[in-house]
């Protein structure tokens, strides 16, 4: 593929003996959304966090193969820098409830003790509260703490936290799944804004969001990369029975 | 059985009573047709509101199921495929209504040598079975059966109607005093030839449907 920007060789993942994900093989085209489905503990949460090196952070777990972000094996690459490249936004809003929506969306830059001037600072908080689709909402209020914004408005605040490091890609893992239907639609016409910029790899249980957001649909089933095709392919046409079952409902 | 699975099955089960509502409607105008009957024409005529009923019964359920439950995949395609075969199905329905509306108004009485003769006794026998063909490919997933449903359409239905005019004709210059007969006949020997397309429709819908591939226009 021309545009790959991840490729994902014969790679493996463990939780001690416990074989979670299975000799998977994929590439990942640029400025794409990317959806990640499956059935619960089929492994495509572990894959997601194999991506910027946190599974590695859990007790015996280790992995093998090969993850190639732009031909750079993840692996030989110091996992802060990874994870810089690599964003990650998770399940539940997770400011810190300590910091300013200012000083949540610099977070990374502190954390990892990058120094950089306040002008510097206030362009790259606005331009990622820009791109995160929050600024004209919170651009009165930069000092009050990030949690007192709604839950729709945190989870955008951790994407503008995320995308502040200038990532290459963004994983979301099931991000507006505690999220009420309106904060889950701006969240998901957000996604189209982002992917201009970055590639998107999503994993949900939600497959209509699957089908509406993506652009291509990786299906897991015990830790195997079952299919993964374009979305319109997959749900009108998936060529593996098990991905039929599954995005059918008929499952078992 | 889930409730979804549980609608799908209803769904089915209702195109396939209005297959046969609609094949009871072709049969009983063929029959009023060999046997001049026209108040078994005006039987025919009053079923169109029973298959326009269950037409609209149908494509209302289907919208339930796309609001509610946004099918995909093998389901999406089913429901594609019903809306398209209902439409094919009410179709057919007008098209005995107006075989049968021939025969209510036809001044004198059918010929059966003449229908023999000019071919369309042998297609309506062909148009019935074509139709029962469709239905059982449907209902029993048969995409071999359905494919079958091309070439019988070309080589009985779409034959006798090119040479149909011919035969008219002759038929015509023979016997001028039977114009109107003649004309009468050609007429439905037209709408034979829309069930045949119709049923084509259904076949390309069924394969669709069960093989995910695409025929139209090929």
């Amino acid at each position: 593929m021309e545009n790959t920007i991840l490729k994902v060789i014969d790679f493996d993942a463990y939780f001690g003996e416990n074989y979670v994900v299975k000799k998977v093989n994929i590439e990942i085209p640029k400025n794409n959304v990317i959806a990640v489905m499956g059935p619960s503990g089929c492994g495509k949460t572990t894959f997601l966090r194999c991506i910027n090196r946190m599974h590695e952070l859990v007790e015996g777990a280790s992995s093998s193969g090969k993850i190639l972000l732009n031909k750079d094996d993840i692996y030989d690459i110091h996992p802060i820098y990874v994870r810089q490249k690599i964003g990650m936004v998770f399940q539940r809003p997770n400011p810190f409830p300590n910091l300013s929506i200012y000083d949540n969306v610099i977070a990374g830059y502190k954390l990892n003790g990058i120094k950089i001037v306040k002008h510097e600072r206030d362009a790259i908080v606005e331009g990622s509260l820009q791109k995160a689709a929050l600024w004209n909402e919170v651009k009165d209020s930069l000092h009050k703490k990030g949690t007192f914004l709604s839950g729709g408005q945190q989870q955008r605040l951790c994407i503008a936290r995320a995308i502040a490091m200038e990532p290459e890609i963004l994983l979301l893992d099931e991000p507006t799944s505690a999220l009420d239907p309106i904060s889950t639609s701006s969240i998901e016409e957000l996604f189209q804004e982002l992917k201009k910029n970055y590639t998107l790899i999503l994993v949900t249980h939600n497959m209509h969001q699957a089908a509406r957001v993506s652009d291509r649909t990786a299906f897991f089933y015990l830790g195997e990369l079952i299919e993964f095709d374009d979305t319109k392919i997959m749900f009108t046409n998936p060529r593996d029975a098990r991905t039929q079952n599954y995005i059918t409902g008929r499952f078992s | 059985m889930t409730q979804f699975e549980t609608e799908i099955a209803a769904i089915k089960n209702e195109v396939i009573n209005m297959w046969r509502l609609v094949r009871s409607q072709l049969m009983k105008a063929y029959e009023a047709l060999i046997t001049n009957n026209k108040d078994l024409a005006h039987e025919v005529m009053a079923m169109e509101k029973r298959v326009n009923a269950l037409e609209l019964k149908i494509d209302r359920d289907c919208e339930n199921i796309f609001a509610l439950h946004c099918p995909v995949a093998i389901d999406l395609r089913f429901l594609l495929a019903v809306l398209k075969i209902n439409n094919n199905l009410e179709r057919i329905g007008d098209i005995a209504d107006g075989i049968a509306r021939y025969i209510a108004d036809m001044p004198e009485e059918f010929n059966a040598d003449t229908l023999k003769e000019i071919g369309l006794l042998k297609m309506y026998d062909e148009a019935i079975s074509i139709f029962a063909d469709s239905e059982t490919a449907f209902e029993f997933e048969n995409t071999l059966l359905a494919r079958t449903i091309f070439s019988r359409d070309e080589e009985v239905l779409d034959r006798i109607n090119r040479m149909a005019e011919g035969k008219i004709t002759d038929y015509i210059r023979n016997h001028p005093e039977k114009i109107h007969e003649a004309l009468y006949i050609f007429s439905i020997i037209h709408k034979l030839e829309r069930v045949g397309d119709q049923c084509k429709n259904i076949a390309e819908e069924i394969i669709f449907y069960f093989e995910a591939k695409v025929l139209k226009h090929q």
